[in-house]
């Protein structure tokens, strides 16, 4: 599609970014990624202010406490913490699948009042319809939207190359693996063009060795289709492999108790994770969550 | 590849696959034992043919009302009353059981009511049938709606419920509304769960067949089964029995069938 135009377009951003980053070498094969980075303080796709959650009553318990934050256009965000702090029913709330106690989401500066495909989101367990294959599950959207036939084939084959799957397009979900049935999900979401791309630990159930090939094709697709991303993980790798900022936190109730940028070049490979300034960040993060553990106990 | 486990421990191996040929052969294994422990004990006279007849006489009287056209008369209208009966009972029980697991609101309501008439003893009810509907074929089709409609819906209820929130979920963030869930999400993924319900609940609207055709049935295997009690013609009855047993296997057979057929992806 426009991946041509923008890849000519970014040559600029990607050499500007180069240079803020000057201590960290640059392995610069597609900068596709780095021209949505510098356009983050531009424009705001989502904003969450001030949404609290509690469940039951009034005394019920505190499960969001006060969250803000902000998602630009094409960032990718990632919200890390440890399980039970929150982080799933933000994502949940920022879908419209559950209403806030208090507090506003907005996506696009619109308020969000019910789910709706503008906010696709790919879930931990697989949510892809059985009944349907492959191909029918990532035309399912396009259907609801009334899409002619032609342009729907052409939005399938587009995402079906973009996660590898064309082969497996008449395929049945029970007859795919655990990432393939993720790949499926996230061009689903995707063949919509949803304003926000949530996941909420898309790979959380997979073994290492398909997460880490689950994280290179994300961001591959993310690069060149510029979409906007919201992920949530307890899993700090992931979340610096991936994300250009890291939000950290807290459990009960769930706040935000920090904010990490992630100046480390894209492309990023998988072995990202032996650097120097990977580890000076994880070992940032793994504090942060270790002070969270101990004023637990 | 080696065989390093016998026979004998794959068979006594929890889950464990058996052969296919194995398991026919004791399927068919089976089937010899109870039939030959029968004609032992029938041509035997362990017990007296008055009231065990042996294969031979059931076969022979089966052959006989095969040739006078009788057995299939009969078939046919307890096939009639039982198919018609379960046709009505799962044309409802199906599209409210779906909106019942849906919905809360219309399971508040129902739930309690339904379970209450569940336990009721289908007999107790054909007088009041015989009083209100008569004694023609709707009856029969009463019995089986009666003894078939509450379980069924109950069961489907069940399978809506188990639909998965997250299915249901992604959907919505995909573009489907609220009120185009139950169509588009709820009734597909719970469909392999619903035939697996109308076939069940098919076994058991032929075991009421013969409560249908207890009183004023004037044919029917039930009835045929009940007219050769007075007769003291057990080969009659066992006759009856054996063809509601191969009935049921018939239409199982078909539902697991239409099962494969409409929901291939579900294992």
């Amino acid at each position: 599609m426009g991946s041509l135009t923008m890849n000519a377009s970014s040559q600029t951003a990607a050499g500007s970014r180069v240079a803020m980053t000057e201590t960290i070498k640059a392995n610069n094969l597609d900068g596709a990624a780095h021209a949505a980075v510098d356009q983050r303080s531009a424009v705001t796709t989502m904003a969450i202010e001030d949404v609290t959650l509690r469940y039951g009553d009034a005394n019920g318990v505190l499960a969001l406490d006060d969250v803000s934050l902000k998602v630009a256009k094409n960032e990718f965000c990632v919200i890390v913490g440890p399980s039970g702090c929150g982080k799933s029913s933000l994502l949940y709330l920022a879908a419209g699948l559950n209403d806030a106690t208090s507090g506003s989401i907005k996506v696009d500066g619109r308020e969000v009042i019910e789910p709706g495909p503008d906010r696709g989101m790919v879930f931990q367990s697989y949510t892809l319809f059985p009944w349907l294959t492959v191909r029918a599950n990532i035309e399912y959207g396009p259907k609801r939207k009334g899409l002619p036939a032609e342009q729907r084939k052409q939005i399938v084959d587009q995402y079906l190359n973009e996660v590898g799957l064309a082969p497996f397009a008449d395929h049945y979900p029970a007859q795919l693996s655990g990432g393939m049935k993720q790949r499926v999900a996230i061009a689903r979401a995707l063949a919509n063009d949803p304003a926000v791309l949530l996941m909420d630990e898309p790979f959380g159930a997979l073994d290492s060795q398909t997460r880490g090939t689950m994280q290179k094709l994300l961001l591959g697709v993310w690069e060149r289709q510029q979409k906007t991303v919201l992920f949530v993980t307890h899993d700090i790798d992931e979340a610096l492999v991936l994300g250009d900022r890291v939000l950290v936190m807290t459990a009960r109730p769930g706040k935000i108790k920090a904010e990490i940028k992630v100046d480390i070049p894209r492309p990023r490979s998988m072995d990202v994770i032996l650097e120097p300034d990977f580890i000076a960040l994880k070992r940032r993060i793994l504090g942060l969550l270790h002070d969270e553990i101990d004023e637990d106990h | 590849m080696a065989q390093r486990r016998t026979a004998w421990t794959r068979l006594t191996t929890p889950f464990a696959n058996i052969p296919a040929s194995t398991a026919t052969t004791l399927a068919l294994a089976m089937w010899i034992a109870v039939i030959g422990g029968w004609a032992l004990l029938s041509y035997g006279r362990v017990v007296p043919n008055m009231f065990l007849p042996t294969p031979g006489t059931v076969l022979q009287t089966a052959y006989r009302m095969s040739l006078d056209g009788s057995l299939f008369y009969h078939t046919f209208t307890s096939a009639k009353v039982v198919i018609l009966g379960f046709i009505v009972s799962s044309a409802i029980a199906v599209p409210l059981g779906l909106w019942m697991g849906t919905y809360r609101a219309v399971q508040a309501p129902l739930e309690p009511l339904v379970n209450f008439i569940r336990y009721l003893p289908v007999t107790s009810f054909v007088p009041l049938f015989i009083l209100w509907i008569g004694i023609g074929i709707e009856q029969r089709i009463a019995v089986i709606f009666f003894g078939t409609f509450f379980q069924q819906l109950v069961m489907i209820s069940d399978c809506a419920r188990s639909v998965s929130r997250d299915l249901v979920n992604a959907s919505y963030t995909l573009g489907t509304k609220r009120s185009e869930a139950v169509w588009h999400v709820i009734f597909p993924a719970a469909l392999p769960a619903i035939l697996d319900t109308l076939r069940v609940t098919m076994g058991w609207a032929w075991t009421y067949l013969v409560v249908a055709e207890l009183v004023a049935a004037s044919s029917g295997l039930g009835y045929i089964s009940l007219k050769a009690m007075r007769g003291f013609q057990v080969d009659v009855i066992f006759m009856a029995i054996a063809a509601i047993g191969l009935l049921g296997l018939i239409t199982d057979t078909a539902f697991r069938i239409l099962r494969a057929r409409v929901a291939p992806w579900a294992a």
